[in-house]
């Protein structure tokens, strides 16, 4: 239990994602099964201690602590977890169970004698261990570590590819005992049912200017680019998953999709909302996304919908070494023969030269809001993660607007001596009002210019943050703008980032609060 | 029944105040930190440490004249009679008692019970009216033993050979304690001084506490400073003049470093916690010691400690003191 406190605080202190990767490369390596498997579980967010709620860890502390102490104290640390963990008042003497016995105590116990079992644990534990305990008891960590980080360290420490442990991983169950012997070279790689499980997706490149010259327009076939999240259905006799490209099962939220998918295939496609497959936007996505559980009236307002536009399984066939223009055909062959109400098929977009496409894509953009085309070589196998030369992305030209720099803040790692991050905005009568923050995206060179001029513009500081004249001015590009109540100017920018540094501009020649409707779409 | 003091720390009967935050012709210092010991006053009673601190902060004439006492000499003025007791702080700093006509009152200034051999160390006193800081005055501080700390310090430096550690401590009192707990953890290497510390771990070795050899951080290779350990004040650890050192770890030494979130916040990568106040623990042990039965609370969160008093049956009230802004003994510490 000790190595695992010392690593979440590391983890959760260390900006650095090489250190990050180190930490727990080392921890996987030095600490033996059960325990490690349990770690990763805990890392990944595959760990679930059912009955251990906030609610009940209060109540535990409550029987120790006064309430009124309790209350002042948590109003100052703002964390209930946390608060939790710094004012119990026992201190620790003995040794915590292992992390394994730990986790295996706190899911035999009863929901009555949990207040008793959890506070004989943080008694026994040393402060700095108290937290890493209440965190993996109520499972939310929140320590800036991705499933995909923990699984990447795995990846360094063993030699074996990120995307071979990924083929695997959805198989796979705590304390992953036959993963680790897998990856030590003791035993031969876990035998799982591919076609019931996650696999990792293919991704698609930038397409750049220079590109079109040596590609060959027949040679590819060309699709919308839509602006939902991408999802893989994967559906067999015992039901249907849906999982986010990075593999967490989300079909949860979406019953409407998932209870009414039929048919046994693995399919790849957009996750959307709108009546009759006439997607809406996707700040209308974006309030499902934000419910774990949606409700009727939500789901009759925003139904659901996935368009699919490639299979990985056809039935239980592995087809991904297929190419494209097969798989197309066995995709269009298995909705003729599985009637859907909740799938759609990804329309295939007829095109000329690039030229025609070009037009496509702005037309598509102007009038339906697309993102932009896909292109997918028409041989291409289907490869999990970003191959080169196989699918391309041309999204349409971003949007910009000059506006004018108004906050900066400090950066992490090893920016943090760096005003590295912006609030920005636009005049709104005689008045700026921020229309969103980005990062810098400059070279190093622009960089300390730019913080040299924020510390020399500086007009008040608010802890890492500063306030500073209003008189530079930025270019700022950006996918789409919405309405937003959030936002004191009412608009909010979809991916903006800093494209250049107008120096040369006067701020009284930035953007307008009014000339944003333009973008709202 | 009136109080030797008021509640503004103003001594009536000698007409005298106690770290006032403005210039007054007379005053008591508990200790050298800004937000007690100001320049300006007419005349300062102080430790003679206490006065050689403010000399070099402030300058030598920062004081009209200056009145030197040491601990547990009583001192008579106008009937009342004044003593100082050594508080644990840091060097020279001390409680204020005050007797007359049987009361007994104490002003704790800052105080802290954990050893430390960089400052006298804390003793109990007996009176009717305590004034209790209260810096860390919530149960959620409770400060683990600062030589576990040191080591966490000293295997990050061991385990990432290539980097520069950067402590970010206050100059006076932290710093120096800070490497007072290294050195007697067994590390015998130059320690590196950003400007601001120097004249004041100077000030400490000359008045008798054992440092080891300090170097100037700044003027330094950069390969050189790999496995170095560097004490700069925290606002210079994450600011342009960390850029000098080889991919610093960026450390603090402080009591509000047990909460995580805020060491986050400050982009701390290693906190430690070591502070130079009592925790609540010790803070409830020192008001019961002292066997008080008025308590007035100052200097931080005073809410929960009056109300923590008051529930050991004390009478006991929260002090609203000028020149302290919502976040009180923060700079102290």
């Amino acid at each position: 239990m000790k190595q695992f406190a010392d690593l979440l605080e590391l983890l959760a202190l260390t900006p650095s994602r090489l250190r990050k990767i180190e930490a727990l490369k080392r921890y996987f390596t030095e600490v033996p099964d059960p325990d490690r498997g349990i770690a990763l579980a805990v890392l990944t967010g595959e760990m679930d201690i059912r009955n251990v709620k906030p609610a009940l860890l209060r109540e535990t502390v409550l029987r120790e602590v006064d309430e009124t102490l309790f209350a002042l104290s948590y109003d100052y640390v703002g964390d209930l977890g946390e608060t939790i963990a710094l004012i119990w008042p026992h201190k620790g003497e003995g040794e915590l169970p292992s992390l394994s016995e730990t986790v295996d105590l706190l899911n035999r116990t009863s929901k009555a004698d949990l207040p008793k079992v959890m506070g004989g644990l943080l008694s026994q534990a040393a402060i700095h261990e108290r937290w890493a305990l209440v965190k993996l008891a109520t499972g939310a960590l929140r320590i800036g570590v991705s499933a995909r980080l923990a699984k990447t360290a795995l990846a360094e420490m063993s030699g074996v590819p990120l995307q071979d442990i990924e083929e695997v991983w959805h198989g796979l169950k705590p304390p992953y005992q036959n993963l680790f012997a897998w990856l030590e070279g003791k035993a031969a790689r876990p035998d799982i049912d591919h076609a019931a499980r996650f696999h990792p997706l293919m991704l698609s490149n930038p397409i750049e200017d220079r590109d079109f010259e040596k590609l060959e327009p027949k040679d590819f076939s060309a699709e919308w680019k839509w602006d939902g999240i991408r999802v893989q259905l994967v559906m067999g006799p015992n039901g249907v998953s849906m999982f986010s490209r990075t593999g967490d099962d989300i079909g949860g939220s979406f019953p409407d999709v998932v209870e009414n998918a039929k048919g046994e295939a693995v399919l790849d496609g957009e996750l959307l909302v709108g009546q009759d497959f006439d997607a809406k936007s996707f700040n209308d996505l974006q309030q499902r996304l934000n419910r774990k559980v949606a409700s009727g009236k939500q789901m009759q307002e925003l139904p659901a919908f996935v368009r699919v536009y490639d299979i990985l399984f056809d039935g239980r066939e592995d087809v991904r070494a297929l190419g494209w223009e097969e798989r197309r055909a066995r995709l269009e062959k298995w909705f003729a023969a599985n009637p859907q109400t909740r799938l759609d098929i990804s329309e295939i977009l007829p095109f000329a030269d690039w030229e025609d496409l070009g037009r496509l894509r702005r037309m598509g953009a102007d009038e339906h809001g697309h993102e932009g085309v896909m292109l997918k070589l028409r041989t291409a196998p289907y490869v999990p993660g970003r191959p080169k030369g196989f699918w391309f992305k041309w999204k349409r030209d971003p949007n910009v607007v000059d506006a004018v720099l108004m906050y900066a803040q400090r950066g992490h790692g090893k920016r943090s001596s760096y005003y590295s991050d912006y609030t920005f905005g636009v005049w709104k009568g005689n008045e700026i009002v921020p229309i969103g923050k980005a990062y810098f995206g400059f070279t190093d060179e622009e960089l300390k210019q730019l913080d040299k001029w924020i510390r020399a513009h500086t007009t008040a500081s608010f802890g890492p943050v500063r306030e500073v004249k209003k008189e530079l001015v930025f270019e700022v590009a950006f996918d789409s703008a919405q309405k937003s109540g959030r936002h004191k100017s009412g608009v909010a920018l979809r991916f903006p980032r800093i494209s250049r540094i107008r120096w040369d501009k006067p701020a009284q020649e930035a953007a307008r609060l009014e000339d944003m409707d333009a973008f709202v779409g | 029944m009136g109080f030797l003091i008021d509640r503004n720390l103003y001594v009536p009967a000698i007409d005298a105040w106690i770290d006032p935050a403005e210039p007054k012709p007379r005053a008591i210092i508990t200790h050298g930190h800004a937000d007690h010991a100001r320049s300006g006053h007419g005349s300062v009673l102080a430790i003679p440490d206490t006065i050689e601190i403010m000399k070099v902060r402030y300058g030598v004439d920062c004081a009209g004249r200056f009145e030197a006492l040491d601990y547990r000499m009583p001192l008579e003025i106008d009937g009342m009679t004044v003593s100082f007791h050594p508080a644990g702080h840091i060097l020279g700093s001390a409680q204020v008692l005050m007797e007359q006509g049987g009361q007994r009152a104490v002003v704790t200034g800052d105080y802290k019970r954990l050893r430390d051999r960089t400052a006298q160390p804390y003793e109990a006193v007996d009176c009717d009216l305590l004034v209790t800081e209260a810096t860390f005055g919530l149960p959620v501080f409770q400060h683990p033993d600062p030589k576990f700390e040191i080591g966490r310090l000293l295997k990050s430096v061991e385990a990432q050979p290539e980097r520069c550690h950067l402590v970010g401590s206050y100059a006076l009192g932290k710093a120096q304690r800070v490497i007072a707990l290294l050195r007697d953890a067994g590390w015998d290497k130059p320690i590196y001084l950003h400007g601001a510390m120097v004249r004041l771990c100077e000030l400490y070795q000359a008045l008798g506490v054992e440092l080891g050899e300090l170097l100037p951080a700044t003027g330094m290779p950069k390969a050189e400073m790999m496995g170095q350990i560097v004490i700069a004040p925290p606002s210079a650890i994450r600011d342009r003049w960390s850029r000098r050192f080889p991919d610093p770890v960026v450390c603090q030494a402080s009591g509000w470093m047990s909460v995580k979130q805020r060491a986050r916040q400050a982009l701390v990568e290693l906190p430690l916690v070591i502070s130079d106040h009592c925790d609540w623990g010790e803070l409830n042990t020192s008001i019961l010691e002292c066997g008080a039965e008025t308590v007035w609370v100052t200097h931080g969160r005073e809410d929960a400690l009056v109300y923590w008093c008051r529930q050991q049956g004390l009478d006991a009230e929260p002090l609203a003191l000028p020149g302290l802004d919502d976040d009180g003994g923060e700079g102290g510490e």
